[in-house]
């Protein structure tokens, strides 16, 4: 019995999560060819080569220092490749569809928390239309009441989850995370993982989040890919059905196999 | 309720102490413990107030002396704010003028005095230099570091959510320099009246400063004390109003969030 054949029989997620399998391996989202990054003539990361389809959900693991900032950052048109390429797909040449979300909140304390989330409709809408989206989507992420209130007054899982609002206003179609949740504590990070995957569900973006929870990332991601000396070391499907259920033996199997890699044992 | 009682009986607490002093320096003088030519009675500052106030002496030199600190504010920090400004957000001009900037603050500004009569004489444009290069610095200083220390993670967030350089100057740089440029406004409030008082008193042909000196050639005690008293309500009065201006425009800060 091979682990892909294992069902997790208790939710990890909402009810309404759809399997694995339905999800088609369509149009490509991004591509990278043989992209290289140097800072300063040190490479950072080199001959990486990486397809991603529209509405998977990919993780990026790798120990500190590797590169991992580096490619989505790069991915979000921060930063231009020293060499190679990077193509995205149709739905996403424009740059506004690609969002990314840090591990601070980085919201605007001098602004109430509506009118940060707002800032994700920077030139694509203004005015009431917005402050309508602002509401709905703050409902979306569990804060539909707190829009008046000032982000000094917000614990840190909420602060997360109104960055995600902002993130996830301009309905990006590419939403890269870089370790969004590292900051919070064990039982927030669960509840937020909850809630992103719900959300990446019901959105069907396609997620690159860069985590060094090796748990996080099995739980979450449809693909884990592994960064060592500025290479992609591995590259491996999860095909556990949705929902799934946290530190369960078949995610136990895939996280093995991911931290002997890191640890090459 | 109860609470504003309390409040209200705590506030009026702070001010007996300077009751009961005022009533014991008048019954103090009255006595003849303090003599009239050392510190007048308190009745006699008043009585000094109401003269001058039916004369309508007063009131003219308290607006000469107030329309002269603000337009030496307003042009000292006018500029100020414009160098920090600038300075702020270009390197090139940073590189230019900064080290300058830096090496003339280290003169104290009222010791330009000798030149700044020798230049103007003692007419208007004297006290106007002398009071905009004070509020200057404070003003110029306060708003570079306010600028420089906005965090650089929440512009690189404003570059990617595609905010334009003015968005991105007036929702994140600015209010994010703000806190900074209020303590430089208050620090500069301070310093207008100081060089105000100083300027009118060595050189002035009208104004509070210039009350106060004729006063005191006149041997008229009450109205020097009086003038003193002026000085530092007004003083107090511009402080209130920066607070004021600061609690309106900085309540997202948690230090002004009452609740
Ligand atoms: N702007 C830059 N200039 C010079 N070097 C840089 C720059 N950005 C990143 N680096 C270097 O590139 C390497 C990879 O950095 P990166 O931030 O991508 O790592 P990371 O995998 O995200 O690490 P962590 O897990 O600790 O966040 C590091 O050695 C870093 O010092
Ligand atoms: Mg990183």
């Amino acid at each position: 019995m091979t682990a892909a054949t294992i069902t997790a029989r208790q939710s990890f997620a909402a009810p309404s999560a759809r399997a694995y399998a339905t999800r088609p391996a369509g149009t490509l989202a991004f591509s990278f060819r043989n992209v290289a990054k140097q800072f300063g003539g040190k490479a950072v990361l080199q001959g990486i080569n990486l397809d991603v389809h529209e509405g998977q959900f990919i993780a990026v693991i790798g120990k500190s220092g590797c590169g991992k900032s580096t490619l989505l950052r790069l991915l979000a048109g921060l930063d231009k490749p020293t060499s190679g390429e990077l193509v995205h797909g149709s739905g996403s040449h424009d740059d506004k569809r690609t969002r990314i979300m840090f591990q601070e909140p980085r919201l605007l304390p001098w602004a109430r928390v509506s009118r940060n989330v707002e800032i994700g409709l920077t030139g694509i809408e203004k005015g009431e239309a917005a402050r309508k989206k602002g509401l709905d989507i703050l409902a979306e992420v569990g804060l539909a009441d707190r829009g008046g209130e000032w982000p000094s007054v917000l614990s840190g899982g909420q602060r997360q989850r109104v960055a995600l609002a902002r993130a996830l206003i301009g309905h990006p179609s590419i939403l890269a995370l870089d370790e969004p949740l590292g900051a919070l504590d064990a039982l927030t990070r669960i509840e937020m993982q909850q809630l992103l995957e719900r959300i990446w569900i019901a959105k069907k973006f396609t997620a690159v989040l860069v985590t060094h929870d090796v748990a996080e990332a099995v739980a979450l991601a449809d693909r884990v890919v592994v960064i060592d000396g500025g290479r992609i070391a591995l590259d491996l499907e999860i095909p556990v059905e949705r929902p799934r259920r946290h530190a369960s033996p078949e995610l136990a199997f895939f996280e093995r196999q991911i931290l002997d890699k890191l640890y090459n044992r | 309720m109860t609470g504003t009682l309390s409040n209200l009986g705590r506030s009026a607490l702070g001010w007996l102490l300077p009751a009961a002093l005022l009533a014991g320096w008048e019954v103090a003088s009255r006595a003849g413990l303090i003599p009239g030519n050392v510190l007048p009675a308190p009745s006699a500052v008043g009585e000094a107030f109401w003269k001058l106030l039916w004369s309508g002496e007063l009131v003219e030199n308290i607006r000469i002396s107030t329309l002269r600190a603000l337009s030496g504010f307003v042009i000292g920090g006018a500029i100020g704010f414009s160098l920090g400004l600038a300075n702020g957000l270009s390197a090139l001009s940073r590189e230019l003028t900064d080290t300058t900037l830096q090496m003339i603050r280290n003169i104290p500004h009222l010791a330009l005095i000798p030149l700044v009569i020798l230049w103007f004489g003692i007419d208007e444009q004297a006290k106007l230099f002398l009071v905009a290069l004070g509020v200057f610095f404070p003003i110029y200083v306060n708003t570079l570091l306010g600028i420089q220390g906005v965090d650089p993670q929440l512009v690189e967030m404003g570059r990617i959510y595609g905010m334009s350089r003015t968005e991105l100057f007036l929702r994140v740089i600015l209010p994010g320099a703000l806190p900074s440029i209020f303590v430089g406004l208050r620090y500069a409030l301070g310093i207008m009246w100081l060089t105000l008082i100083v300027a009118e008193t060595i050189s002035a042909s009208s104004g509070l400063g210039y009350m106060a000196m004729q006063a005191r050639e006149f041997l008229l005690i009450d109205v020097v004390v009086l003038s003193i008293l002026i000085y530092a309500l007004l003083g107090k009065l511009a402080d209130s109003l920066a607070r004021f201006l600061e609690r309106i425009s900085l309540q997202w800060h948690p230090a002004y969030q009452t609740v």
